[in-house]
C-alpha cells in the first residue's frame, strides 16, 4: 500500500507526454508556499463549478421539464407533436453538449439569458435580488457570529461549571429549531400575540422592524451550532498541557484565556463559520418564503417552480460559486491561522 | 360549540397518550436493570442528558407505533364545521374533542400530528442508515489507502456537499423527474451500496471458511435482493402480480429517500475518513498487515469497530438533520401528496392562518422541534459518555 | 539548623471518581534543604507526579489534599489564597514538564512565552524582559537566541524545546525547581545534555530541586538524596550513596535486581523480575503495600497494620518503611528464576545486503521544501543466525524502524537484497508473500497500549492469527493452541475472554509476544518491546522473550535505544546512525574499545544505577541532522567529539568505509588505528561489584 505513495513514478513512461515539463513545473509550484495553495484550490474550484453546472444543466433540461416548459409558454393544451415542434423551433432539440457549451460561452460574456418567469433578462432580475439577500445575510452574520463565539468561549472556558451547563442547554435547544420552526414560533410570539412586528418583510426596506424577524429566525439556528463547536474547541484547548504551563507560571485566569487559549481555540470555529455561508443559502430560501422577502432565495424557488431554465441555471451558478469560494477561504484561513502549517 | 378549557385540554392530552407512558415505563425499567450488559445502549442510562433525549425519541417512536390507538380521529377526515377550530372544541357526533384544534380543511390537528410521526420515523432512520453505510463504505478506503483514491473520493464528496440542497430537492423531487430513469438509477445505486457492504464484511473475514461464507452470502443476497427488487423495480413486480410479497415504497417516498441520502452521505464520509486516517497508524493495524490480512478485513474488522462511538453519535445527529430535511421538503410542497399528514407540509399549509388562529401552526412545529431536540440530546449524551471511557 | 525549603508532612491526596475516592498519595513525608537536589523515584502510578502537582496546588477538579501539610519556606501552601499561590507559581516555585512539545503554546512565539514570566512577576519593562529572556536562552546553551525569540515552538527540536522550558522555569530565579520526568520523552544523547545542563544550573543558581523520574540511574547521577515511592507511599528515603549501597527496603532491593546493570548476563546472571503487579489504589492490602510481591514477606508481621517509616541505624537521615529492617539479611542475593544455557547459533537465517530505503515525501499543503527524499536506510548489511539475538541500536531517526518494516513487508526496499532462508523478500510486500513466509517472520510492537485491537477479545485475536497462518484445521484445535500460548506467556486461561482494556501494559505486551510466536516463526523482530513498560515489568517481559526464544530456537532482532538492556541480552550488536551502520560486532567487543565515536557517546549517555561504576562523560552538541538533508561524507561529523582527531577535511568529504577492528567487529570511521587503540573504556567498574548473584 505504501509503495504507491512513496516511490516515484518512473519518468520513462511519461517522457513522451506533451506538456510533461509543464506538469512538472506545475507540481513544483503547487508544492511551494501559499501561492501554490491558492492556485491549486482555485483550480479545484473551477473544476467543481464546471462539474456541478453540467449536472444542473442536465437535470434542468430533462425531457419532462422541457415539455412542461413548452406547454406553459405556448398553450397548455398542445398535442404531443405540437410540443415537439415548439421545442424544435426554440432550439431545445439540439444535442445537449452543444447547448451546454453555448450556454457556457454566453455566461462568460456576461449574458445570462432570458427569464421566462419574469419576462426580462436574467441580468436585470438577478443582481438586485442578490443584493437584498446579501443585506439580510450580512445582518445575520453580524448578529450571529459574535454572540455565538462569546457564548461558546464563556461556556468552554470553565467546562462542567453551572454557567457551562446553562449556556450549553441554551445552545442545544436552538439546534432543534430549523428556520421554519423558529420563524413560525417567532411570528406567533412577536406578530400574533405581542403584535410588535409584522409577519412579512419588504425587500429593499432596511429598518429594524423589517429585518428583525428574518434575521432572528436564521441567527438562532446557526447560533447554537457555532456556539457548540466553539465550546468544544475551547474546552479541549483548556485541557491542554500548555495551559497548565501558563497557569503554573503564575498567569491570572483572564490572561490565560485571552492570551493563550483563544488563539488556539478559535481555529476550528473559524472553519465552521466560513462554512455557514452555504447554510445561509439554504436558510435564506426558507426564510424568504416564510416572510415573503423577495430576495435571491425567493427568486430561486420561483425559477424552480416555473421551469425558468436560464434563471435557474444562473441561480445555481451563483449558489455553487458561493459555496466553493467560501470553502477556499476556509481552507486558506485554516492554514494562515495555524502557525504549525504556515511557518516551517 | 362546546369547548374545553386549557387545563382540560392538558389533562385529556396526557391521558390520551397512556399507551406511550406505559411503554416508556416498561422500556426504562428493563433497560436500567440490565444496563451493565448492554454495552453502549446501557451507557445511555448513566447520563441524564442522554436519558432525556432517549425518552423524547422513544416517546415519538411509541406514538408512531400506536398511532391507531392514540388518534381519536382519522387524519384525512374533514369536518366542515370545524374548519380552523380552536383547540379544545368538541366534535358533535363522536363527542371527542379536537385537542389541538382543526386545520383549514377541518381535520383534527392532534391526529394528524400523531400520524405525521410515522412518516418521519420510517424514512429518517432508514435514509440515515443507508447514507451512513455508504459514507462508511467510501470513507474507509479513502482514509486507509490515501493517495489518489482519497483525493478523488474527497473531491466527489465535496462536490455533493457543494450542491445546494434546496436545488437538489427541487430538481429531483418534482413529478416531472419521476418519469425519467434518474430516480431508478439513483435508487439502484444507493441500495446497492449496503449490499456490497455486507458482502465485503463477510467475505473479508470468513474468506477462508468456504462453507460458512456461502451460507452468509446466500442469506444476504436473498434478503437484500428481496428488498432491492421490491423497491427499485416496483413496476416489474406489479406486472408479475406479486406486489403483495415484495416491500415497496411510494414513488414519492423513493425520491425523497434518494435525495436525502445524497445530501447526508458526504458528511458521514468526512468523519469516517478522518477517523480512519487517524487509526491506520496504530500498531494493531500494523500487526494485521504483518499477518498478511487483506485491506478490507483491516478496514471492516480492525478499524471500523473502533470508530463506532463517534459514528453512532454522528448517526443520531444525522437522523436529526434528516428530520429537518424532511420537514423542509414538506415545507416546500415537495414531499408527499398534499393531504398526507407530514409535519413539514402541515406547517406550510397552516402558516397562512397564523393571524387568525395562531395555535393552528404549533402542533407540527413543536412536534418536529421536540424530536430533533431529543435526537441531539441523545447524541450529546452519548458523546460525553464515550469520552469518559 | 536551616529551615528546609520544602517540607512535606504526612501528605494524603485523594481523587474523587464515579466509583468513590481513590487514594493517590498516602502518608508522604519529605524534606528538601536549600541547595539540595532530591530525587523522587517510582514507577508509573506510584504517585510521584501527583506529589509535584500537589506542591503546586494544581490537582484539577477531582483532586483533593485530604490531610497533611506542604510547607514552603515555613508557610503551608494548602492554606494560601489563590492570589498568593499565583504569586509563588513561576517565581518562587516553578516546574519543568515531561513533554516539552505539549507544554509550549504552539500559537505563540517563544520570546513572548518567555517574557511573560518577568513581566508578570517582576513587573519589568518590555525591554528588560526581552533582555532577560535572551540571556537565559544563552544560559541554557541554545544557539542563536535572538532568532529563537521570534520562532515558534514547532520549529525547534524536542531537546531544544525542553531547554526553553527550563529557561522559562528559571527566568524568575525560583528557589525551588520541580522537574517532572524532564527527559523521558527525549533521546538518550539529548538526555545527557539536558542532565548536564540541569546540574550546572543547580550549581550556578543555587536552586533546590525536586527531580522526579522512574530511571534510577538518572537519579543517581543528578541527585543528592533520594525518596523511593511505591503505590502512593514513600518507602525509603536517604542519601544517595546510602540508599544505593545499603538499601534497606525489599522494594528498592528488588528493583535494583531487576534492572540490567553491567554485572548481569542473560545466561549466567539473569535478571530477577518482581512477580505480580502493583496493587490497585482501590484495593490496598492491610499492612505493607509491597507485601504480596515481597520475597521477605512474613505473615503476621507485615500484614497486621499500617507500616510506619522507621529510621535505619547507619547515621544520617536514612529511613525505610519496613518492619523487618533488622531481621532481613541485606547481603543475601535474590534467587534468579532460571539459568539458561548459552544457545549455540546456527546458520544465517536473515541476510541483508546493501539495503537502501528512500522515501519520497510529497510536501504538505505547502511543505517548505517540496518533494524531497528521506534517506531512511543507507547501505545496510547484516546477518542474523539461527537462535541468535542481534540488537539494533540507535536513536530516533536512525532508520531502525524502517529496517523492521522492510523485513516484515510493510515497506519494500529501494535497492539491495534481503534474504530470509534464501528467499528474497526485500521487494515483496506482505500481501504478496505466501503464508509460510509471512508466518516465518513476525513482529513484537513497541506500544503495548496500541498493539491489541481494543474491540476484540484477547483470545479471538490470537485465534485469528492462527487462522491466518493455517494452523489447526478446525476451530477447536486453534482454541487449544491459543490456550497453550497463553500458558507459555504465563497468563491464566481466563484471559481468553478479557478485553484489552482490562489488561495492564505488561500483560498486553505478553499477549503481543504470544501472538508473534503463534506461528512458530523463524525470526522475530522486536521493536523496543519493553521501552514503554514500567521498570519492574520490563524484567519480566524481557525474561519471557528470552525464554520463548530459547525454547523455539528463534532468531531475535531486538531493536532498542537502551544500551543496558542490549548489553544484557544481545549476542551481537549493530549500531545505526542516520541510516548507516556505524558499528557492529559481538556484544563484548562493542562495549569495549575501540569504539565508534557515536557508540562512545551513546555508552556514556546511558544512566547506570550502580555506584561502583565510573563513566567518562561525553556530551554531544547539537541535534541529529534531518534525514532529508544528511550531511556530506560521514553522517556523524557534525556532532563528532573526535572530529579534530582526523586531519584535514576527510570527514566532510568522504563516507568512511566499514573497517574490521577485531573478529567480527567493524567500525565505520576515518580515525587512525593509533587513535582507536588509545581509546579508554567508557564504563569502568571501580571496585568489585557487590556480588548480586551467588
Amino acid at each position: 500500500m505504501s509503495r504507491q505513495a512513496h516511490e516515484r513514478v518512473k519518468p520513462g513512461a511519461y517522457r513522451r507526454f506533451p506538456g510533461y515539463k509543464f506538469i512538472i513545473w506545475l507540481q513544483n509550484t503547487l508544492r511551494k508556499g501559499l501561492s501554490g495553495l491558492i492556485i491549486s484550490r482555485l483550480g479545484i474550484m473551477l473544476l467543481m463549478m464546471t462539474c456541478l453546472s453540467i449536472v444542473v444543466f442536465y437535470l434542468v433540461n430533462l425531457q419532462p421539464n422541457l415539455e412542461k416548459l413548452a406547454k406553459e409558454q405556448a398553450n397548455n393544451r398542445m398535442t404531443e407533436e405540437q410540443v415537439q415542434s415548439w421545442l424544435e423551433s426554440n432550439g431545445y432539440k439540439r444535442p445537449i453538449s452543444q447547448r451546454y457549451v453555448e450556454w457556457l460561452g454566453a455566461v462568460s460574456r456576461g449574458d445570462l439569458g432570458y427569464s421566462t418567469r419574469f419576462r426580462k433578462n436574467v441580468s436585470d432580475v438577478l443582481p438586485a435580488r442578490l443584493g437584498y439577500t446579501g443585506l439580510l445575510a450580512f445582518w445575520v452574520m453580524i448578529t450571529m457570529v459574535p454572540t455565538a463565539l462569546l457564548l461558546g468561549i464563556l461556556a468552554g472556558m470553565r467546562e462542567g461549571s453551572r454557567s457551562d451547563r446553562v449556556l450549553s442547554s441554551l445552545s442545544i435547544m436552538t439546534t432543534a429549531t430549523p428556520e421554519y420552526v423558529s420563524g413560525i414560533i417567532f411570528t406567533v410570539i412577536f406578530s400574533s400575540w405581542l403584535g410588535w412586528l409584522k409577519g412579512v418583510s419588504k425587500a429593499g426596506d432596511i429598518t429594524f422592524a423589517n429585518f428583525a424577524l428574518p434575521v432572528m429566525t436564521m441567527a438562532i439556528y446557526g447560533l447554537g451550532y457555532i456556539a457548540r463547536i466553539t465550546r468544544a474547541s475551547m474546552a479541549e484547548v483548556m485541557n491542554k498541557q500548555y495551559i497548565r504551563t501558563a497557569r503554573l507560571k503564575g498567569l491570572p485566569f483572564h490572561l490565560i484565556v485571552i492570551r493563550h487559549a483563544l488563539r488556539n481555540a478559535l481555529i476550528a470555529p473559524f472553519t465552521v463559520i466560513m462554512l455557514q455561508f452555504p447554510w445561509l443559502l439554504t436558510g435564506v430560501v426558507i426564510v424568504e418564503k416564510l416572510f415573503n422577502y423577495k430576495g435571491f432565495g425567493w427568486l430561486l424557488v420561483e425559477a424552480a417552480e416555473n421551469n425558468d431554465i436560464d434563471l435557474l441555471l444562473s441561480c445555481s451558478l451563483v449558489s455553487v460559486a458561493v459555496v466553493v469560494v467560501t470553502q477556499l477561504i476556509a481552507d486558506i484561513g485554516y492554514v494562515l491561522l495555524n502557525p504549525r502549517i504556515r511557518v516551517k | 360549540m362546546q369547548q374545553l378549557s386549557a387545563s382540560q385540554i392538558f389533562i385529556h392530552t396526557v391521558i390520551c397518550f397512556w399507551p406511550v407512558w406505559l411503554g416508556l415505563a416498561v422500556i426504562f425499567t428493563v433497560s436500567i436493570a440490565s444496563r451493565q450488559k448492554t454495552g453502549l445502549y446501557g451507557r445511555i442510562f448513566d447520563s441524564k442528558v442522554a436519558m432525556l433525549g432517549l425518552s423524547i425519541v422513544l416517546f415519538w417512536i411509541l406514538t408512531a407505533s400506536f398511532a391507531e390507538l392514540l388518534a381519536p380521529f382519522d387524519p384525512l377526515e374533514q369536518f366542515a364545521a370545524l374548519k380552523r377550530a380552536l383547540p379544545g372544541i368538541i366534535e358533535q357526533k363522536s363527542g371527542l374533542p379536537f385537542l389541538f384544534g382543526g386545520d383549514n380543511l377541518g381535520r383534527d390537528l392532534f391526529s394528524r400530528m400523531i400520524y405525521g410521526s410515522r412518516f418521519v420515523l420510517l424514512i429518517a432512520p432508514a435514509a440515515t442508515l443507508t447514507s451512513s453505510i455508504s459514507g462508511v463504505l467510501l470513507g474507509l478506503p479513502a482514509g486507509y489507502f490515501r493517495g489518489r483514491l482519497n483525493t478523488l473520493l474527497s473531491f466527489l464528496a465535496n462536490l455533493l456537499l457543494a450542491f445546494p440542497v434546496i436545488l437538489l430537492f427541487h430538481l429531483l423531487v418534482t413529478p416531472g423527474v419521476r418519469e425519467t430513469i434518474i430516480p431508478k438509477l439513483m435508487a439502484g445505486l444507493i441500495f446497492l451500496l449496503p449490499i456490497i457492504f455486507f458482502m465485503l464484511l463477510f467475505w473479508s473475514r470468513y474468506g477462508a471458511r468456504r462453507q460458512l461464507l456461502w451460507i452468509q452470502l446466500t442469506l444476504v443476497m436473498a434478503f437484500a435482493g428481496w428488498i432491492y427488487v421490491g423497491v427499485v423495480f416496483p413496476d416489474a413486480v406489479e406486472a408479475i402480480g406479486l406486489s403483495d410479497l415484495f416491500p415497496g415504497l411510494d414513488p414519492n417516498e423513493l425520491n425523497i429517500f434518494v435525495a436525502v441520502v445524497f445530501a447526508s452521505a458526504p458528511g458521514t464520509f468526512h468523519i469516517v475518513r478522518g477517523l480512519t486516517l487517524d487509526l491506520r497508524t496504530r500498531d494493531y493495524v500494523a500487526a494485521a498487515q504483518t499477518r498478511g490480512e487483506n485491506p478490507w478485513y483491516i478496514m471492516l474488522w480492525e478499524i471500523l469497530p473502533n470508530i463506532r462511538g463517534p459514528l453512532i453519535v454522528d448517526v443520531c445527529l444525522r437522523i436529526g438533520y434528516t428530520t429537518i430535511l424532511l420537514g423542509t421538503l414538506g415545507f416546500f410542497g415537495l414531499g408527499l401528496a398534499p393531504e398526507s399528514p407530514d409535519w413539514g407540509s402541515m406547517i406550510n399549509q397552516t402558516r397562512g392562518f397564523i393571524r387568525i388562529v395562531p395555535t393552528i401552526v404549533l402542533p407540527p412545529t413543536l412536534a418536529l422541534a421536540s424530536l430533533v431536540l431529543g435526537l441531539n440530546l441523545l447524541a450529546d449524551g452519548l458523546r460525553e459518555e464515550s469520552l469518559k471511557d | 539548623m536551616t529551615t528546609p525549603i520544602l517540607e512535606i508532612k504526612d501528605l494524603n491526596i485523594f481523587f474523587q471518581t464515579r466509583s468513590g475516592d481513590i487514594p493517590a498519595v498516602m502518608d508522604f513525608s519529605c524534606k528538601v534543604m536549600p541547595g539540595e537536589t532530591m530525587g523522587l523515584v517510582g514507577e508509573s502510578g506510584c504517585g510521584k507526579s501527583t506529589v509535584a502537582l500537589g506542591i503546586m496546588q494544581d490537582l484539577g477538579v477531582n483532586g483533593r489534599v485530604k490531610s497533611g501539610t506542604i510547607k514552603f519556606k515555613g508557610r503551608d501552601l494548602n492554606s494560601m489564597s489563590e492570589e498568593e499561590l499565583r504569586r509563588i507559581r513561576g517565581s518562587a516555585i516553578s516546574m519543568v514538564y515531561q513533554e516539552p512539545t505539549a507544554s509550549l503554546n504552539p500559537a505563540m512565539r517563544i520570546g513572548r512565552q518567555l517574557m511573560e514570566v518577568p513581566l508578570i512577576h517582576q513587573k519589568t519593562s518590555q525591554k528588560d524582559a526581552y533582555e532577560q529572556a535572551v540571556a537565559m536562552l544563552s544560559a541554557v546553551r541554545l544557539p542563536d537566541p535572538e532568532r529563537l525569540m521570534g520562532a515558534y515552538p514547532h520549529q525547534i527540536s524536542g531537546g531544544q524545546q525542553q531547554r526553553v522550558g527550563i529557561a522559562m522555569a528559571l527566568l524568575a530565579k525560583p528557589e525551588l525547581l520541580l522537574l517532572d520526568e524532564p527527559t523521558t520523552a527525549l533521546d538518550v544523547t539529548i538526555e545527557a545534555g539536558i542532565v548536564q545542563l540541569v546540574k550546572e544550573l543547580a550549581d550556578n543558581f543555587a536552586t533546590s530541586m525536586l527531580f522526579i523520574s522512574h530511571n534510577l540511574g538518572l537519579v543517581l547521577e543528578t541527585c543528592d538524596r533520594i525518596t523511593v515511592m511505591y503505590a502512593g507511599e514513600a518507602v525509603e528515603i536517604g542519601e544517595i550513596g546510602a540508599v544505593f549501597d545499603r538499601m534497606r527496603h525489599p522494594y528498592t532491593k528488588s528493583l535494583l535486581a531487576s534492572i540490567p546493570l553491567p554485572g548481569t548476563d542473560k545466561n549466567q546472571r539473569p535478571l530477577v523480575p518482581i512477580p505480580g503487579q502493583p496493587p490497585l489504589p482501590q484495593e490496598l492490602p492491610r499492612g505493607c503495600n509491597f507485601g504480596s510481591r515481597c520475597p521477605q514477606f512474613l505473615a503476621g508481621t507485615c500484614d497486621t497494620g499500617p507500616i510506619p517509616m522507621l529510621p535505619v541505624s547507619d547515621g544520617g537521615t536514612h529511613m525505610s518503611r519496613c518492619v523487618r529492617i533488622e531481621a532481613i539479611d541485606w547481603d543475601e542475593q535474590p534467587k534468579p528464576g532460571k539459568i539458561h544455557h548459552a544457545v549455540k547459533c546456527g546458520e544465517p537465517v536473515v541476510r541483508i545486503n546493501d539495503l537502501k530505503k528512500y522515501y519520497q515525501t510529497s510536501g504538505t499543503a505547502f511543505g517548505g521544501s517540496g518533494a524531497s527524499t528521506v534517506r531512511a536506510n543507507q547501505s545496510i548489511s547484516l546477518q542474523a543466525h539461527e537462535a541468535e539475538t542481534v540488537a539494533i541500536v540507535g536513536e530516533s531517526g536512525c532508520g531502525k524502524t524502517t529496517l523492521a518494516k522492510v523485513l516484515l513487508g510493510l515497506e519494500t526496499a529501494t535497492s539491495g537484497d534481503v534474504y530470509l532462508h534464501n528467499m528474497a523478500i526485500g521487494s515483496t510486500e506482505t500481501s504478496d508473500r505466501d503464508v509460510r513466509t509471512v508466518s516465518a517472520i513476525q513482529m513484537v510492537f513497541q506500544n503495548p497500549f496500541d498493539t491489541l485491537n481494543p474491540s476484540q477479545t484477547v483470545g479471538s485475536q490470537i485465534i485469528r492469527t492462527l487462522e491466518k497462518f493455517n494452523i489447526g484445521s478446525i476451530h477447536t484445535d486453534r482454541r487449544e493452541r491459543m490456550l497453550e500460548l497463553l500458558e507459555l506467556v504465563k497468563l491464566p486461561p481466563e484471559f481468553e475472554h478479557r478485553m484489552p482494556r482490562q489488561l495492564s501494559g505488561g500483560q498486553k505486551q505478553r499477549i503481543g509476544i504470544a501472538r508473534a510466536f503463534a506461528g512458530a516463526p523463524d525470526v522475530i523482530v522486536a521493536d523496543e518491546p519493553v521501552s514503554a513498560l514500567d521498570v519492574s515489568v520490563q524484567a519480566a517481559v524481557t525474561e519471557l522473550l528470552m525464554d520463548m526464544q530459547a525454547r523455539m530456537g528463534t532468531t531475535l532482532l531486538f531493536i532498542s535505544h537502551d544500551l543496558s538492556v542490549v548489553h544484557y541480552l544481545a549476542d551481537r550488536i549493530v549500531v545505526m546512525y542516520l541510516g548507516y551502520v556505524v558499528e557492529e560486532g559481538p556484544t563484548d567487543a562493542v562495549f569495549s574499545p575501540p569504539y565508534h565515536p557515536y557508540s562512545e557517546a551513546l555508552l556514556s549517555a546511558v544512566p547506570i544505577a550502580d555506584t561502583s561504576v565510573r563513566k567518562t562523560t561525553i556530551v554531544l552538541e547539537g541535534d541529529v541532522p534531518s534525514a532529508l538533508n544528511p550531511p556530506p561524507g560521514c553522517p556523524f561529523q557534525t556532532r563528532c567529539p573526535r572530529r579534530q582527531q582526523v586531519p584535514g577535511t576527510l570527514c566532510e568529504a568522504e563516507l568512511p568505509p566499514l573497517r574490521t577492528v577485531g573478529p567480527g567487529h567493524r567500525i565505520r570511521c576515518h580515525l587512525s588505528q593509533d587513535v582507536l587503540d588509545s581509546m579508554e573504556p567508557v564504563i569502568q567498574v571501580r571496585r568489585a561489584a557487590p556480588e548480586r548473584f551467588g
